[in-house]
């Protein structure tokens, strides 16, 4: 009776279980490599949007302050889309015409709004409010990045939980005095452990952890 | 030996792998219905996950009911069977060689069935590696103060080492098998699972270390996996669940329903392959003992239990164990419980019951069945009356409920029938060497 097995059968069945092996370690770390990478996260997208509107003129170039069209970001959860009526005041004078301001032509005459596009979107199941971050000293850059520099608004960050806890297990290395939370650029004078922690203690900034400070 | 040329080791081996050359036609018919009703359990499984657990009975307050039942059941079964290969290989139990192999295949199963239960309870099953702790992308850990966590490290790790020790005491079989069964592709499969074993001294060294290392690694086990699993329970805070008693309890709870679940495998498969003399009285009479005192461990641990409510003078103890199990709308089943678990083991007091294949079976079933029922009064007359009266609730199980289950019993069958059908089901290296062992001794002792 012939062998069952040709000789280099040891060989192929180490090579097997080797690569068994590493696919077992290796398919979840890949995975979990994978499900950081922008491409899930969508860090660094920037979504079309009906007008394209450049911020790095409004906020370099005319210093319009973040709030001046995002208003509600003091008092609400939401940051705010400016209304088309907010940009008419400037925009029934300079750059009114050409087919760019089509939407906002539009806009003002059916009373719709513009249909701009969502940036950054958490989950339903985060309960996310601008006010409180803002008056206890967080910065839009801090989120949002250098808007200042955006010819199209990108969404800065990961916006995943472990970024969000990141800030909420250890605020103070994140926090500014209110009065610099819309500044682009900002450097802690006297550096942030400093600082920070005087921030934290004066605005009574609590390391917010428990799963219903944003799950309700 | 009398009959050495009817029963030499080669006889030996060709009638324990006959088996696995071809079915016989009893056989297709049990994979049929046990492969009918595992289609009944990948409907229900299935029509509950598009659908969701709101399909179940369970509901708040009876939040845990027969899929914490079951997999609380099916765990404990799975016992025996490591308690077998581990224990009785540790105290030199050689008795236990005839019957080690089908108790371990029954151990896989039964946890194969009781990983089922949780996950399809986490309501969206495809989350399950939340219960695995990795750095997540959440940046939160899973709780290591909840005993879930605990659970399916417990449980991920006795599935393991089970399998691991299961195979490992079946390579020398494997072996076999490569060499004798019939057509090329069998030797050839067999050969592959085989893992080159030649049998050399050598080999059998290093297989021996192996093995009594595994069954080092096992023993705790039987301890530890359902000691985990009581705590699900022991540490919350409701009364009939917050026990000190509950780890030992439940470890016996376990064993006994595991033997049970042996004697019920092995009665019907001794008649079946006419193994009585491998199986012999000697096995049921052994095993019926350690029946009765694993009854007599757990009567213990319901009379300490009963007692510790009363003693503690706390209200709600006294009267989930003195009122509301005894007295209260599951009394039917409580009762029927304690015949199962208490009164029938009792017949084993007697050696004719004992070695009485019927009587074994007949009482396997109702233990069987009564520490399912212990599951379930535990759990939901603990659940369903609390502290607020007005939220009290009677809970009844849905179709779905039931189709789970015996679909669970249907795939447990369903797998032992494939295991009965391609792997030796005796240990018959094991068994092999005892004889051997058994028959120089004799000669040693004629020749003196």
């Amino acid at each position: 009776m012939p062998a069952l097995f040709p000789p280099s059968s040891n060989r192929t069945i180490r090579l097997t279980l080797a690569v068994a092996g590493a696919a077992i370690v290796g398919i979840p770390l890949a995975l979990m490599a994978w499900v950081r990478t922008p491409a899930i996260t969508g860090q660094h997208s920037a979504p079309a949007q009906p007008i394209p509107f450049d911020h790095r003129i409004h906020v370099t170039g005319l210093q319009i302050d973040c709030r001046y069209c995002h208003s509600t970001v003091e008092r609400a959860a939401p940051a705010g889309i400016p209304a088309t009526a907010v940009c008419v005041p400037c925009h029934s004078q300079v750059w009114r015409d050409g087919p760019v301001f089509a939407p906002v032509r539009h806009s003002l005459a059916t009373g719709r709004p513009i249909p701009w596009q969502r940036v950054n979107s958490l989950p339903d199941f985060v309960f996310f409010n601008h006010a409180i971050h803002v008056r206890k000293g967080v910065g839009c850059e801090t989120c949002h990045g250098r808007v200042d520099r955006m010819a199209r608004v990108e969404q800065a960050a990961p916006l995943t939980m472990s970024w969000c806890l990141d800030c909420h297990r250890g605020p103070e290395r994140y926090l500014r005095p209110v009065e610099q939370v819309t500044t682009m650029g900002w450097q802690p004078p006297g550096g942030q452990a400093v600082l920070g922690r005087e921030l934290a203690r004066r605005y009574q900034v609590s390391r917010l952890t428990n799963c219903s400070a944003c799950h309700r | 030996m009398a009959t050495a040329v009817s029963s030499g080791p080669a006889q030996l081996t060709d009638r324990l792998l006959a088996p696995a050359w071809t079915p016989s036609r009893v056989w297709w018919v049990l994979f049929g219905i046990s492969g009918a009703g595992t289609l009944v359990l990948a409907g229900a499984v299935a029509y509950t996950v598009a659908t969701g657990i709101g399909v179940w009975g369970n509901n708040i307050p009876v939040a845990w009911a027969y899929a914490i039942i079951n997999f609380v059941w099916w765990i404990g079964i799975g016992h025996a069977g490591t308690f077998i290969s581990a224990f009785l290989l540790l105290f030199h139990q050689r008795w236990r060689s005839s019957i080690n192999r089908v108790a371990e295949a029954m151990t896989l199963f039964a946890l194969v069935n009781a990983g089922l239960f949780p996950l399809l309870h986490l309501g969206r099953p495809w989350f399950f590696y939340w219960l695995i702790p990795y750095p997540t992308r959440m940046g939160v850990w899973p709780q290591f103060k909840s005993a879930l966590p605990w659970d399916a490290a417990a449980v991920a790790t006795y599935f393991t080492v089970s399998l691991l020790f299961w195979y490992l005491g079946l390579v020398p079989d494997l072996a076999a098998a490569r060499d004798r069964a019939p057509g090329r592709t069998r030797r050839r499969v067999y050969g592959v699972f085989a893992l080159g074993w030649r049998g050399s001294g050598r080999q059998w060294h290093q297989y021996r270390v192996a093995y009594l290392i595994l069954a080092g690694l096992a023993a705790p086990l039987v301890i530890s996996v359902h000691s985990i699993v009581s705590l699900d329970f022991a540490i919350s805070q409701l009364p009939g669940w917050h026990s000190t008693i509950f780890p030992p309890y439940f470890v016996v709870g376990a064993i006994y329903s595991g033997f049970a679940m042996v004697l019920l495998l092995l009665i019907p498969i001794r008649r079946a392959f006419q193994l009585e003399d491998i199986i012999t009285e000697r096995h049921l009479d052994n095993m019926a003992k350690l029946l009765l005192a694993m009854a007599w461990m757990l009567i213990y641990s319901y009379v300490v239990e009963t007692f510790m409510a009363w003693y503690s003078g706390n209200v709600y103890e006294r009267y989930t164990y003195l009122v509301e199990r005894p007295f209260g709308p599951y009394a039917w089943i409580f009762w029927g419980m304690l015949t199962a678990n208490v009164v029938v083991p009792q017949l084993f007091w007697w050696r004719r019951l004992r070695v009485s294949p019927p009587v074994l079976f007949a009482a396997s079933l109702l233990i069987l069945a009564g520490m399912w029922t212990e599951r379930f009064i535990i759990i939901v007359t603990s659940l369903n009356r609390g502290f607020l009266p007005s939220s009290w609730h009677f809970y009844v199980p849905t179709w779905v409920d039931w189709s789970i289950l015996f679909g669970s019993v249907a795939f447990f069958f369903f797998l032992f029938f494939l295991f009965l059908r391609f792997v030796p089901m005796v240990a018959i290296s094991e068994l092999k060497q005892q004889r051997h062992e058994a028959s120089t001794a004799a000669a040693a002792v004629a020749a003196r």
